[in-house]
């Protein structure tokens, strides 16, 4: 007979559902991190227009 | 004696699984597929990365839409054997935590699409759950016979999102890819609706089926599958069409004009006799007539890109 909390099913289906959830949320933090890399090193604008303009934003005719 | 409570009798604790069936995974297949057929034969490449990220949250904007129609359409599910198996009218669920996994997984799968592809992809990604939660789920379905004809729009839009992602806007490829799932979605529910209508007369659903009777909707999958036929065959001749998606558009809508012509002479006595086993034939035919499209659409792109596609005219 299961006498402890840990043996009990209950416990294991939550635990696993708990892995799961931080599995879901360590996946999403590892692809916003993969997908920030590769917007950087492809050289996408990342500086917006925020109402001042700044040389960085502005474009050199010269 | 018991050692703690929890060895009685407990209320069953929704599994991972049962939030997973909450986003219809069937269908969120086809939306990630045609998708990601849309983004493949766009004339701009996307990063591996960025498309694969895209395409992940195209499908969680899809399932966070079933997930809500699931939540409004609980009642009728409960009447309705096809689907009293899902998560709420079973009992693994509660409506209130499927209305909320649909609502935060809309916010999130908009947000995300927006960050990582660009807002008109976002836009029409929110405006897919909408009308897939609001202007079929809630307005048309129990309203109108033509619930599905409108309400298909809703599964038409991933192609042109999977576009709107790699080339930030629309164009006519991209709408006659939606044209065609549009023009696809009656024939497809229609036939399903010819084998199932106790179910929707059951929960009162005012399918074809039932508001206007079986006879009258075979005409109208006839009448429907020769409209589809010139939609389907327009796109080999846009600059996303080649000889393989021409050759597969015409065996494939021959077959379903012919067997539409079937159905439609169909005496119903006969159909009921042999338990509708054409109609269901055809209703699986019309899922691979639509993955057949698509995965055409994508063999010629594959070609186009290797440069082994032979020339095909482009009239569009």
């Amino acid at each position: 007979m299961a006498l402890g909390r840990e043996d009990h099913e209950l416990h294991k289906r939550r635990k696993n559902g708990n892995l799961w959830i931080g599995g879901i949320l360590g996946g999403f933090v590892l692809l916003v991190f993969t997908v920030t890399v590769v917007k950087l090193s492809s050289g996408q604008m990342i500086e917006g227009f925020d109402h001042a303009v700044r040389p960085s934003i502005t474009v050199n005719d010269k | 004696m018991t050692d703690i409570g929890i060895d009685q009798a407990e209320p069953y604790e929704a599994q991972i699984g049962d939030y997973f069936e909450l986003l219809k995974p069937g269908v969120m297949r086809l939306v990630v597929f045609t998708a990601f057929v849309g983004m493949m034969v766009a004339p701009v490449a996307v990063h591996p990365v960025i498309g694969f990220a895209c395409l992940l949250f195209v499908a969680i904007g899809a399932g966070a839409s079933g997930a809500l129609n699931m939540w409004w359409d609980a009642d009728i599910d409960r009447i309705m054997k096809r689907t009293v198996g899902r998560p709420i009218p079973s009992g693994r669920v509660s409506p209130e935590v499927a209305l909320q996994l649909g609502l935060w997984l809309s916010v999130v799968s908009v947000a995300m699409l927006g960050l990582f592809g660009n807002y008109l992809a976002a836009g029409l990604l929110a405006f897919t759950i909408f009308f897939y939660a609001v202007v079929y789920s809630m307005w048309l379905k129990r309203l109108t016979p033509q619930n599905i004809v409108i309400g298909g729009a809703a599964g038409a839009f991933p192609p042109m999102i999977g576009w709107a992602i790699a080339t930030g806007g629309v164009s006519l490829e991209s709408v006659l890819m939606f044209a065609l799932i549009f023009m696809w979605t009656p024939p497809h529910f229609w036939a399903l609706s010819l084998f199932m209508n106790e179910d929707y007369t059951r929960a009162g659903v005012p399918m074809m089926t039932v508001a206007r009777g079986r006879p009258y909707t075979r005409k109208l999958i006839l009448a429907y599958a020769l409209l589809l036929a010139p939609v389907a065959l327009a796109l080999a001749f846009t600059s996303i069409g080649g000889w393989v998606y021409f050759t597969t558009a015409v065996v494939m809508n021959v077959v379903f004009v012919w067997g539409a012509f079937q159905i439609s002479r169909t005496a119903e006595a006969n159909a009921e006799a042999e338990k509708y086993k054409y109609e269901k034939k055809y209703f699986v035919y019309s899922i691979f007539y639509l993955f057949a499209h698509f995965l055409a659409l994508l063999v010629d792109a594959l070609l186009d890109a290797v440069e082994l596609a032979p020339a095909f005219p482009v009239m569009f």
